[in-house]
Protein backbone atom coordinates (compact mmCIF):
# COMPACT_ATOMS: atom_id res chain seq x y z
CA UNK A 1 0.00 0.00 0.00
CA UNK A 2 1.43 3.63 -1.24
CA UNK A 3 2.19 5.74 2.26
CA UNK A 4 -0.78 7.55 3.23
CA UNK A 5 -0.60 11.66 2.19
CA UNK A 6 -0.20 12.39 6.06
CA UNK A 7 1.65 10.27 8.03
CA UNK A 8 2.32 10.90 11.83
CA UNK A 9 4.32 7.87 14.35
CA UNK A 10 4.93 8.15 18.05
CA UNK A 11 4.71 11.98 18.10
CA UNK A 12 4.53 13.37 21.99
CA UNK A 13 4.43 16.89 23.43
CA UNK A 14 5.08 17.80 26.87
CA UNK A 15 4.49 20.96 28.64
CA UNK A 16 6.57 20.13 32.01
CA UNK A 17 4.08 17.67 33.65
CA UNK A 18 1.45 18.21 31.06
CA UNK A 19 1.43 15.30 28.01
CA UNK A 20 -0.44 16.93 25.49
CA UNK A 21 -0.09 14.84 22.90
CA UNK A 22 0.89 10.58 23.87
CA UNK A 23 2.96 8.83 21.42
CA UNK A 24 -0.09 9.37 19.10
CA UNK A 25 -0.10 7.80 15.08
CA UNK A 26 -2.04 8.85 12.54
CA UNK A 27 -2.72 8.63 8.83
CA UNK A 28 -4.97 10.77 6.96
CA UNK A 29 -4.88 8.95 3.32
CA UNK A 30 -5.77 11.30 0.33
CA UNK A 31 -9.47 11.95 -1.02
CA UNK A 32 -10.59 11.26 2.23
CA UNK A 33 -11.76 13.25 5.47
CA UNK A 34 -10.30 12.41 8.93
CA UNK A 35 -11.70 13.47 11.63
CA UNK A 36 -10.23 14.29 15.49
CA UNK A 37 -12.92 14.79 18.11
CA UNK A 38 -12.69 14.59 21.32
CA UNK A 39 -13.34 16.45 25.04
CA UNK A 40 -11.53 20.30 25.38
CA UNK A 41 -8.25 19.91 26.20
CA UNK A 42 -7.62 16.47 24.53
CA UNK A 43 -4.94 18.07 22.81
CA UNK A 44 -6.58 18.19 19.25
CA UNK A 45 -5.52 21.89 18.36
CA UNK A 46 -1.59 21.28 20.35
CA UNK A 47 -2.15 18.59 17.40
CA UNK A 48 -2.76 20.87 14.63
CA UNK A 49 -0.15 22.97 15.88
CA UNK A 50 2.53 20.18 15.61
CA UNK A 51 1.38 19.44 12.15
CA UNK A 52 1.70 23.03 10.78
CA UNK A 53 4.75 23.68 12.42
CA UNK A 54 3.89 26.36 14.91
CA UNK A 55 4.34 23.88 17.88
CA UNK A 56 7.70 21.75 18.06
CA UNK A 57 7.20 18.11 18.76
CA UNK A 58 8.87 16.57 21.78
CA UNK A 59 9.27 13.16 20.02
CA UNK A 60 8.43 11.60 16.89
CA UNK A 61 8.00 11.79 13.27
CA UNK A 62 5.69 13.67 10.76
CA UNK A 63 5.83 13.20 7.14
CA UNK A 64 3.81 14.77 4.71
CA UNK A 65 3.53 13.40 1.06
CA UNK A 66 6.74 11.45 1.71
CA UNK A 67 8.83 14.11 3.04
CA UNK A 68 10.02 14.41 6.75
CA UNK A 69 8.35 17.59 7.91
CA UNK A 70 8.85 17.10 11.59
CA UNK A 71 11.47 20.28 11.67
CA UNK A 72 10.38 22.11 9.17
CA UNK A 73 9.50 26.13 9.15
CA UNK A 74 5.84 26.51 9.14
CA UNK A 75 5.78 28.67 5.40
CA UNK A 76 7.94 25.69 4.03
CA UNK A 77 5.36 23.48 5.18
CA UNK A 78 2.43 25.57 3.37
CA UNK A 79 4.52 25.46 0.09
CA UNK A 80 4.21 21.63 0.03
CA UNK A 81 0.55 22.13 0.00
CA UNK A 82 -0.82 22.15 3.38
CA UNK A 83 -3.24 24.62 3.89
CA UNK A 84 -5.34 25.71 7.42
CA UNK A 85 -8.22 27.33 8.93
CA UNK A 86 -7.46 28.95 12.63
CA UNK A 87 -9.48 28.02 14.94
CA UNK A 88 -9.64 31.58 15.78
CA UNK A 89 -10.50 33.61 12.78
CA UNK A 90 -6.91 35.10 11.06
CA UNK A 91 -7.42 37.16 7.86
CA UNK A 92 -5.59 40.04 7.02
CA UNK A 93 -7.72 42.95 7.59
CA UNK A 94 -6.59 45.67 6.01
CA UNK A 95 -6.72 43.97 2.85
CA UNK A 96 -10.11 43.70 0.66
CA UNK A 97 -11.50 40.26 0.53
CA UNK A 98 -10.02 39.83 -3.24
CA UNK A 99 -6.73 41.01 -1.87
CA UNK A 100 -6.60 38.31 1.14
CA UNK A 101 -7.36 35.31 -1.73
CA UNK A 102 -5.20 36.58 -4.37
CA UNK A 103 -2.43 37.19 -1.84
CA UNK A 104 -2.78 33.68 -1.04
CA UNK A 105 -2.70 32.26 -4.84
CA UNK A 106 0.30 34.03 -4.67
CA UNK A 107 1.61 33.01 -2.31
CA UNK A 108 2.09 29.43 -3.86
CA UNK A 109 2.87 30.76 -7.27
CA UNK A 110 6.56 31.65 -7.13
CA UNK A 111 8.86 33.84 -5.68
CA UNK A 112 7.47 36.44 -3.34
CA UNK A 113 11.03 38.55 -3.96
CA UNK A 114 9.37 40.13 -6.99
CA UNK A 115 10.19 43.78 -6.83
CA UNK A 116 8.56 45.50 -9.99
CA UNK A 117 5.65 44.64 -11.39
CA UNK A 118 1.97 46.11 -9.20
CA UNK A 119 0.91 42.97 -7.50
CA UNK A 120 -2.81 44.12 -7.24
CA UNK A 121 -2.68 43.74 -11.29
CA UNK A 122 -1.80 40.32 -11.23
CA UNK A 123 -5.14 39.17 -13.65
CA UNK A 124 -4.37 35.24 -13.44
CA UNK A 125 -4.60 35.84 -9.06
CA UNK A 126 -7.26 37.80 -9.21
CA UNK A 127 -9.65 35.27 -11.19
CA UNK A 128 -8.05 32.21 -9.14
CA UNK A 129 -9.47 34.64 -6.52
CA UNK A 130 -12.51 35.52 -7.79
CA UNK A 131 -13.01 31.77 -8.74
CA UNK A 132 -12.81 30.74 -4.63
CA UNK A 133 -14.90 33.20 -3.47
CA UNK A 134 -17.48 32.34 -6.02
CA UNK A 135 -17.17 28.92 -4.61
CA UNK A 136 -17.61 29.84 -0.96
CA UNK A 137 -20.71 32.55 -1.81
CA UNK A 138 -18.59 35.69 -1.36
CA UNK A 139 -18.19 36.75 -4.44
CA UNK A 140 -20.60 39.71 -3.52
CA UNK A 141 -18.37 40.75 -0.71
CA UNK A 142 -15.31 41.22 -3.23
CA UNK A 143 -14.21 44.76 -2.76
CA UNK A 144 -15.18 45.01 1.06
CA UNK A 145 -12.10 45.17 3.70
CA UNK A 146 -11.82 42.08 5.08
CA UNK A 147 -12.02 43.81 8.82
CA UNK A 148 -15.44 44.55 8.14
CA UNK A 149 -16.45 41.21 7.43
CA UNK A 150 -19.02 39.24 10.02
CA UNK A 151 -17.56 36.46 12.21
CA UNK A 152 -19.75 33.94 9.62
CA UNK A 153 -18.02 35.79 6.46
CA UNK A 154 -14.69 35.65 7.71
CA UNK A 155 -15.33 31.90 8.46
CA UNK A 156 -15.85 31.77 4.61
CA UNK A 157 -12.96 33.91 3.65
CA UNK A 158 -9.95 31.98 5.56
CA UNK A 159 -12.15 28.63 3.78
CA UNK A 160 -11.37 30.56 0.28
CA UNK A 161 -7.80 31.42 1.33
CA UNK A 162 -7.12 28.05 2.52
CA UNK A 163 -8.00 26.56 -1.40
CA UNK A 164 -7.03 29.52 -3.04
CA UNK A 165 -3.67 27.32 -2.51
CA UNK A 166 -4.82 24.80 -4.44
CA UNK A 167 -3.49 22.18 -0.66
CA UNK A 168 -3.04 18.51 -0.78
CA UNK A 169 -4.37 18.79 2.38
CA UNK A 170 -6.28 21.35 4.60
CA UNK A 171 -6.79 21.75 8.34
CA UNK A 172 -9.44 23.22 9.47
CA UNK A 173 -9.31 23.94 13.29
CA UNK A 174 -13.45 24.28 14.38
CA UNK A 175 -14.61 25.74 11.09
CA UNK A 176 -18.50 25.51 12.21
CA UNK A 177 -17.88 27.49 15.61
CA UNK A 178 -20.13 30.05 15.90
CA UNK A 179 -22.15 29.25 12.72
CA UNK A 180 -25.53 28.52 12.86
CA UNK A 181 -27.79 25.88 11.51
CA UNK A 182 -28.19 27.38 8.05
CA UNK A 183 -24.75 28.11 8.07
CA UNK A 184 -23.25 25.02 9.35
CA UNK A 185 -25.59 23.29 6.52
CA UNK A 186 -24.32 25.24 3.67
CA UNK A 187 -19.96 24.61 4.91
CA UNK A 188 -20.97 20.94 5.27
CA UNK A 189 -22.59 20.88 1.77
CA UNK A 190 -18.96 22.77 0.53
CA UNK A 191 -16.79 20.45 2.39
CA UNK A 192 -18.15 17.45 0.65
CA UNK A 193 -17.73 19.22 -2.41
CA UNK A 194 -13.77 20.05 -1.42
CA UNK A 195 -12.63 16.63 -0.76
CA UNK A 196 -12.47 15.70 -4.45
CA UNK A 197 -9.42 17.96 -5.01
CA UNK A 198 -8.07 17.61 -1.31
CA UNK A 199 -8.07 15.59 2.06
CA UNK A 200 -9.10 16.90 5.15
CA UNK A 201 -8.05 16.17 8.58
CA UNK A 202 -11.39 18.11 10.51
CA UNK A 203 -11.00 18.94 14.39
CA UNK A 204 -14.96 19.43 14.88
CA UNK A 205 -17.11 19.64 18.44
CA UNK A 206 -20.34 19.34 15.92
CA UNK A 207 -20.74 15.97 15.83
CA UNK A 208 -23.84 15.52 13.36
CA UNK A 209 -21.30 17.41 10.66
CA UNK A 210 -18.62 15.29 12.15
CA UNK A 211 -20.30 11.93 11.00
CA UNK A 212 -21.68 13.23 8.21
CA UNK A 213 -18.24 14.41 6.61
CA UNK A 214 -15.86 11.64 8.17
CA UNK A 215 -14.42 8.71 6.62
CA UNK A 216 -12.55 8.01 9.32
CA UNK A 217 -13.02 9.46 12.96
CA UNK A 218 -9.96 9.24 15.97
CA UNK A 219 -11.19 10.01 19.40
CA UNK A 220 -8.33 11.91 21.09
CA UNK A 221 -8.45 11.92 25.28
CA UNK A 222 -5.81 13.10 27.25
CA UNK A 223 -3.49 13.11 24.22
CA UNK A 224 -3.84 9.60 23.30
CA UNK A 225 -5.83 7.98 20.66
CA UNK A 226 -8.50 6.01 22.33
CA UNK A 227 -10.51 4.64 19.69
CA UNK A 228 -9.66 4.92 15.35
CA UNK A 229 -11.85 4.32 12.57
CA UNK A 230 -14.87 4.82 10.69
CA UNK A 231 -17.97 6.55 11.59
CA UNK A 232 -20.18 3.79 12.82
CA UNK A 233 -17.14 1.36 14.78
CA UNK A 234 -16.58 4.76 16.64
CA UNK A 235 -20.59 5.70 17.42
CA UNK A 236 -20.31 1.65 18.58
CA UNK A 237 -17.36 2.05 20.81
CA UNK A 238 -17.85 1.88 24.40
CA UNK A 239 -14.83 3.70 25.31
CA UNK A 240 -15.69 6.55 23.34
CA UNK A 241 -19.16 6.19 24.52
CA UNK A 242 -17.64 6.33 28.13
CA UNK A 243 -15.52 9.19 27.43
CA UNK A 244 -17.06 12.15 24.94
CA UNK A 245 -20.52 10.78 23.20
CA UNK A 246 -21.61 10.52 26.51
CA UNK A 247 -20.90 13.92 27.96
CA UNK A 248 -21.42 15.96 24.70
CA UNK A 249 -25.12 14.43 23.81
CA UNK B 1 -7.90 63.61 -6.17
CA UNK B 2 -5.20 62.11 -3.64
CA UNK B 3 -3.08 60.38 -5.65
CA UNK B 4 -2.44 63.49 -6.84
CA UNK B 5 -1.05 64.95 -3.13
CA UNK B 6 2.64 63.42 -4.12
CA UNK B 7 3.06 65.02 -7.26
CA UNK B 8 1.98 68.26 -6.22
CA UNK B 9 4.34 67.94 -2.96
CA UNK B 10 7.31 67.05 -5.09
CA UNK B 11 6.02 70.27 -7.37
CA UNK B 12 6.26 72.33 -4.86
CA UNK B 13 9.80 71.50 -4.03
CA UNK B 14 10.97 72.01 -7.40
CA UNK B 15 9.11 75.37 -7.28
CA UNK B 16 11.01 76.48 -3.77
CA UNK B 17 14.47 77.44 -5.55
CA UNK B 18 12.30 79.85 -8.30
CA UNK B 19 10.79 81.84 -5.38
CA UNK B 20 11.40 85.62 -4.99
CA UNK B 21 13.46 84.84 -1.47
CA UNK B 22 15.17 87.67 -1.50
CA UNK B 23 18.13 88.05 1.01
CA UNK B 24 16.72 84.70 2.79
CA UNK B 25 16.66 82.20 0.06
CA UNK B 26 20.13 80.59 0.89
CA UNK B 27 18.43 80.19 4.39
CA UNK B 28 15.33 78.74 2.88
CA UNK B 29 17.10 76.16 0.72
CA UNK B 30 19.28 75.27 3.29
CA UNK B 31 16.27 74.14 5.37
CA UNK B 32 13.98 72.88 2.71
CA UNK B 33 16.55 70.54 1.80
CA UNK B 34 16.94 69.44 5.47
CA UNK B 35 13.32 68.82 5.19
CA UNK B 36 14.45 66.46 2.16
CA UNK B 37 17.18 64.60 3.47
CA UNK B 38 15.54 63.53 6.79
CA UNK B 39 12.25 62.84 4.59
CA UNK B 40 13.98 60.44 2.75
CA UNK B 41 15.67 59.18 5.83
CA UNK B 42 11.71 59.16 7.36
CA UNK B 43 10.38 57.65 3.89
CA UNK B 44 13.12 54.53 4.84
CA UNK B 45 12.23 53.93 7.96
CA UNK B 46 8.03 53.87 6.67
CA UNK B 47 9.31 50.85 4.59
CA UNK B 48 10.25 49.53 7.76
CA UNK B 49 7.33 50.73 10.03
CA UNK B 50 4.15 51.22 7.59
CA UNK B 51 4.65 48.76 5.59
CA UNK B 52 6.76 45.84 7.06
CA UNK B 53 5.27 46.66 10.99
CA UNK B 54 8.66 46.70 12.34
CA UNK B 55 9.13 49.10 15.06
CA UNK B 56 12.76 50.37 14.86
CA UNK B 57 14.13 52.43 17.09
CA UNK B 58 17.83 52.66 15.75
CA UNK B 59 17.13 53.96 12.30
CA UNK B 60 20.05 57.02 13.00
CA UNK B 61 22.69 54.65 12.77
CA UNK B 62 21.84 54.05 9.08
CA UNK B 63 22.03 57.93 8.91
CA UNK B 64 25.54 57.60 10.91
CA UNK B 65 27.00 55.14 8.38
CA UNK B 66 26.28 56.84 5.75
CA UNK B 67 27.78 60.30 6.85
CA UNK B 68 31.06 57.97 8.13
CA UNK B 69 31.60 56.83 4.88
CA UNK B 70 31.85 60.53 3.34
CA UNK B 71 34.05 60.99 6.56
CA UNK B 72 36.45 58.40 6.18
CA UNK B 73 36.82 58.38 2.69
CA UNK B 74 37.20 61.94 2.31
CA UNK B 75 40.36 61.71 5.06
CA UNK B 76 41.76 59.50 2.56
CA UNK B 77 41.38 61.91 -0.26
CA UNK B 78 38.24 60.06 -2.05
CA UNK B 79 35.40 61.83 -2.76
CA UNK B 80 33.62 60.56 -5.77
CA UNK B 81 29.93 60.24 -5.07
CA UNK B 82 29.72 57.20 -6.67
CA UNK B 83 32.50 55.10 -4.54
CA UNK B 84 31.02 57.13 -1.35
CA UNK B 85 27.43 55.94 -1.88
CA UNK B 86 28.64 52.82 -3.15
CA UNK B 87 30.56 52.28 0.18
CA UNK B 88 27.65 53.86 2.60
CA UNK B 89 24.71 51.55 1.55
CA UNK B 90 27.09 48.13 0.85
CA UNK B 91 27.90 49.20 4.91
CA UNK B 92 24.64 49.78 6.04
CA UNK B 93 23.14 47.29 4.20
CA UNK B 94 25.80 44.58 5.61
CA UNK B 95 24.86 46.15 9.28
CA UNK B 96 21.35 45.80 8.57
CA UNK B 97 21.84 42.28 7.44
CA UNK B 98 23.69 40.89 10.49
CA UNK B 99 21.71 42.97 13.38
CA UNK B 100 18.28 42.29 11.07
CA UNK B 101 18.80 38.55 11.43
CA UNK B 102 19.15 38.52 15.20
CA UNK B 103 16.94 41.75 15.95
CA UNK B 104 13.78 39.49 13.86
CA UNK B 105 13.93 36.81 16.40
CA UNK B 106 11.98 38.76 18.84
CA UNK B 107 8.66 40.98 18.25
CA UNK B 108 6.97 43.83 19.71
CA UNK B 109 9.00 45.76 22.69
CA UNK B 110 12.25 43.23 22.06
CA UNK B 111 12.42 44.27 18.49
CA UNK B 112 12.28 47.80 19.35
CA UNK B 113 14.87 47.18 22.38
CA UNK B 114 17.14 45.22 20.25
CA UNK B 115 17.29 47.79 17.25
CA UNK B 116 17.82 50.70 20.02
CA UNK B 117 20.71 48.87 21.22
CA UNK B 118 22.52 48.06 18.10
CA UNK B 119 21.72 51.65 17.25
CA UNK B 120 23.74 52.45 20.46
CA UNK B 121 26.44 50.59 19.13
CA UNK B 122 27.46 52.43 16.26
CA UNK B 123 26.53 55.72 18.17
CA UNK B 124 29.89 54.62 21.06
CA UNK B 125 31.68 52.65 18.24
CA UNK B 126 31.61 56.24 15.91
CA UNK B 127 32.26 58.54 19.05
CA UNK B 128 35.47 56.01 19.96
CA UNK B 129 37.02 56.58 16.06
CA UNK B 130 39.47 59.18 17.24
CA UNK B 131 41.00 58.95 13.74
CA UNK B 132 37.94 61.05 12.70
CA UNK B 133 37.53 63.61 15.58
CA UNK B 134 35.86 61.39 18.08
CA UNK B 135 32.94 62.71 20.15
CA UNK B 136 33.91 66.34 18.64
CA UNK B 137 33.38 64.64 15.00
CA UNK B 138 35.18 65.46 11.44
CA UNK B 139 35.20 68.66 9.62
CA UNK B 140 34.90 67.05 5.67
CA UNK B 141 38.01 69.04 3.38
CA UNK B 142 35.42 69.40 0.71
CA UNK B 143 32.30 67.99 -0.65
CA UNK B 144 31.79 65.22 -2.82
CA UNK B 145 32.10 65.52 -6.53
CA UNK B 146 30.31 63.95 -9.00
CA UNK B 147 32.49 62.60 -12.04
CA UNK B 148 34.82 65.21 -10.58
CA UNK B 149 32.52 67.57 -11.00
CA UNK B 150 31.61 70.07 -7.59
CA UNK B 151 28.12 69.97 -8.21
CA UNK B 152 26.77 69.24 -4.43
CA UNK B 153 27.01 72.92 -3.88
CA UNK B 154 24.79 75.57 -3.76
CA UNK B 155 21.86 75.29 -5.66
CA UNK B 156 23.34 72.43 -7.08
CA UNK B 157 22.66 70.60 -3.16
CA UNK B 158 19.38 71.22 -3.23
CA UNK B 159 18.25 69.46 -6.60
CA UNK B 160 20.59 66.46 -5.50
CA UNK B 161 18.76 66.42 -2.83
CA UNK B 162 15.35 66.13 -4.75
CA UNK B 163 16.38 64.11 -7.43
CA UNK B 164 17.62 61.55 -4.50
CA UNK B 165 14.00 61.45 -2.94
CA UNK B 166 11.89 61.28 -5.85
CA UNK B 167 13.75 58.58 -6.76
CA UNK B 168 13.96 57.14 -3.43
CA UNK B 169 9.78 57.89 -3.65
CA UNK B 170 8.84 55.62 -6.63
CA UNK B 171 11.64 53.16 -5.62
CA UNK B 172 9.42 52.71 -2.32
CA UNK B 173 6.08 53.18 -4.08
CA UNK B 174 7.31 50.10 -6.54
CA UNK B 175 8.16 47.84 -3.88
CA UNK B 176 5.13 48.27 -1.69
CA UNK B 177 3.03 47.63 -4.57
CA UNK B 178 4.92 44.84 -5.87
CA UNK B 179 4.32 41.11 -4.55
CA UNK B 180 7.22 41.28 -2.43
CA UNK B 181 5.43 44.17 -0.58
CA UNK B 182 1.59 42.79 -0.66
CA UNK B 183 3.60 39.99 0.80
CA UNK B 184 5.17 42.18 3.71
CA UNK B 185 1.89 43.96 4.55
CA UNK B 186 0.42 40.33 4.31
CA UNK B 187 3.15 40.03 7.16
CA UNK B 188 2.50 43.46 9.18
CA UNK B 189 -1.15 42.45 9.24
CA UNK B 190 -0.84 38.76 10.48
CA UNK B 191 2.28 37.08 10.49
CA UNK B 192 0.89 33.71 11.22
CA UNK B 193 -1.26 33.55 8.36
CA UNK B 194 1.60 34.93 6.30
CA UNK B 195 3.55 32.24 7.00
CA UNK B 196 0.57 30.00 6.81
CA UNK B 197 0.29 30.97 3.03
CA UNK B 198 3.57 30.08 2.80
CA UNK B 199 5.46 33.38 2.89
CA UNK B 200 8.72 33.34 4.94
CA UNK B 201 8.09 36.39 7.56
CA UNK B 202 11.60 36.63 8.24
CA UNK B 203 12.89 36.78 5.04
CA UNK B 204 10.47 39.46 3.54
CA UNK B 205 11.43 41.51 6.78
CA UNK B 206 14.63 41.02 6.80
CA UNK B 207 14.95 42.59 2.68
CA UNK B 208 13.17 45.61 3.68
CA UNK B 209 15.40 46.16 6.53
CA UNK B 210 18.17 46.10 4.23
CA UNK B 211 16.71 48.06 1.64
CA UNK B 212 15.75 50.48 4.32
CA UNK B 213 18.96 50.61 5.79
CA UNK B 214 20.61 51.49 2.26
CA UNK B 215 18.14 54.46 1.64
CA UNK B 216 18.10 55.99 4.94
CA UNK B 217 22.38 55.75 4.30
CA UNK B 218 22.40 57.78 1.00
CA UNK B 219 20.43 60.65 3.47
CA UNK B 220 23.68 60.49 5.71
CA UNK B 221 25.66 61.04 2.40
CA UNK B 222 23.38 64.09 1.90
CA UNK B 223 23.39 65.09 5.45
CA UNK B 224 27.13 65.07 5.86
CA UNK B 225 27.78 67.10 2.18
CA UNK B 226 25.19 69.43 3.31
CA UNK B 227 27.12 70.00 6.48
CA UNK B 228 30.57 69.55 5.32
CA UNK B 229 31.02 68.06 9.42
CA UNK B 230 30.46 64.66 10.28
CA UNK B 231 29.47 63.56 14.15
CA UNK B 232 28.54 60.72 15.83
CA UNK B 233 25.22 62.50 17.01
CA UNK B 234 23.86 61.87 13.38
CA UNK B 235 23.37 58.61 14.95
CA UNK B 236 21.72 59.77 18.50
CA UNK B 237 18.52 57.46 19.94
CA UNK B 238 16.95 60.74 19.95
CA UNK B 239 17.38 61.17 16.35
CA UNK B 240 15.72 57.74 15.85
CA UNK B 241 12.96 58.88 18.00
CA UNK B 242 12.67 61.80 15.48
CA UNK B 243 12.22 59.65 12.27
CA UNK B 244 9.82 57.54 14.09
CA UNK B 245 7.74 60.88 15.00
CA UNK B 246 8.27 61.81 11.45
CA UNK B 247 6.85 58.66 10.33
CA UNK B 248 3.77 58.37 12.52
CA UNK B 249 2.86 62.37 12.32
CA UNK B 250 2.82 61.88 8.43
CA UNK B 251 0.35 59.02 8.52
CA UNK B 252 2.76 55.12 8.81
CA UNK B 253 2.65 53.11 5.15
CA UNK B 254 1.51 56.01 3.03
CA UNK B 255 5.30 56.98 2.20
CA UNK B 256 4.73 60.42 0.95
CA UNK B 257 3.65 60.82 4.30
CA UNK B 258 7.17 60.49 6.03
CA UNK B 259 8.18 63.95 3.66
CA UNK B 260 5.10 65.82 5.34
CA UNK B 261 5.92 64.18 8.73
CA UNK B 262 9.60 65.57 8.16
CA UNK B 263 8.53 68.81 7.50
CA UNK B 264 5.76 69.10 10.15
CA UNK B 265 8.50 68.74 12.71
CA UNK B 266 11.64 70.69 11.10
CA UNK B 267 9.99 73.56 10.06
CA UNK B 268 7.76 73.58 13.39
CA UNK B 269 10.99 73.75 15.39
CA UNK B 270 12.30 76.05 13.14
CA UNK B 271 9.22 78.33 13.98
CA UNK B 272 8.83 77.86 17.64
CA UNK B 273 12.78 78.00 18.24
CA UNK B 274 12.81 81.40 17.46
CA UNK B 275 10.02 82.21 19.15
CA UNK B 276 11.16 80.37 22.78
CA UNK B 277 14.20 77.94 23.81
CA UNK B 278 11.22 75.85 24.94
CA UNK B 279 9.76 75.19 21.77
CA UNK B 280 9.79 71.36 22.68
CA UNK B 281 6.82 72.52 25.28
CA UNK B 282 4.97 73.13 22.93
CA UNK B 283 6.12 70.85 20.08
CA UNK B 284 5.26 68.35 22.77
CA UNK B 285 1.33 68.66 23.02
CA UNK B 286 1.02 69.59 19.49
CA UNK B 287 2.20 66.07 18.61
CA UNK B 288 -0.37 64.32 21.19
CA UNK B 289 -3.33 66.29 19.37
CA UNK B 290 -1.87 65.30 16.04
CA UNK B 291 -2.15 61.52 17.09
CA UNK B 292 -5.54 61.70 18.59
CA UNK B 293 -7.42 64.01 15.64
CA UNK B 294 -5.60 62.89 12.62
CA UNK B 295 -5.31 58.92 13.11
CA UNK B 296 -3.97 58.68 9.39
CA UNK B 297 -1.08 61.21 9.92
CA UNK B 298 -0.62 63.79 7.94
CA UNK B 299 -1.23 62.24 4.62
CA UNK B 300 -5.09 60.96 6.52
CA UNK B 301 -6.19 64.33 6.40
CA UNK B 302 -9.25 64.71 4.06
CA UNK B 303 -10.29 61.11 3.37
CA UNK B 304 -9.45 57.79 4.66
CA UNK B 305 -7.16 55.39 3.10
CA UNK B 306 -8.00 51.86 2.12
Amino acid sequence: MAEALLAIAGLSKRYGALTVTHALDLEVVAGTIHAIIGPNGAGKSSLIHQICGTVRPDEGRIRFAGVDITRMAPHRRARLGLARSFQITSVLPEFSVLENVATAVQAQGGSAFRFCRAAAGDGVANEAAAHQLDRVGLLPRAGVVAGRLSHGEKRQLELAMALAARPRLLLLDEPLAGAGPEETARLVGLLREIRRDCAMLLVEHDMQAVFALADTITVLAQGRAIASGPPDAIRADPAVRAAYLGEAH
Amino acid sequence: MRRLVPVVLFAVLAAVPFLPLGQEANFVLLLVSRVMVFGLAALSLDLLLGVGGMVSFGHAAYLAIGAYAVAVLDANDITDVGVVLAVAMGAAGVFALATGAIALRTRGVNFIMITLAFAQMVFFAFGALSAYGGDDGYSLAARNTVLGWPLLKGRGYYWACLAVLVVAYLLCRMLAASRFGRALRAVKQNPARAAAMGFNPVALQLVAMVVGAMLCSVAGVLLANGAEFVSPAYGTWQRSGDLLIMVILGGAGSLHGAIFGSAFVLLLEEGLGRATEHWRLVFGPLLVLCVIFFRGGLAGIGGRRG
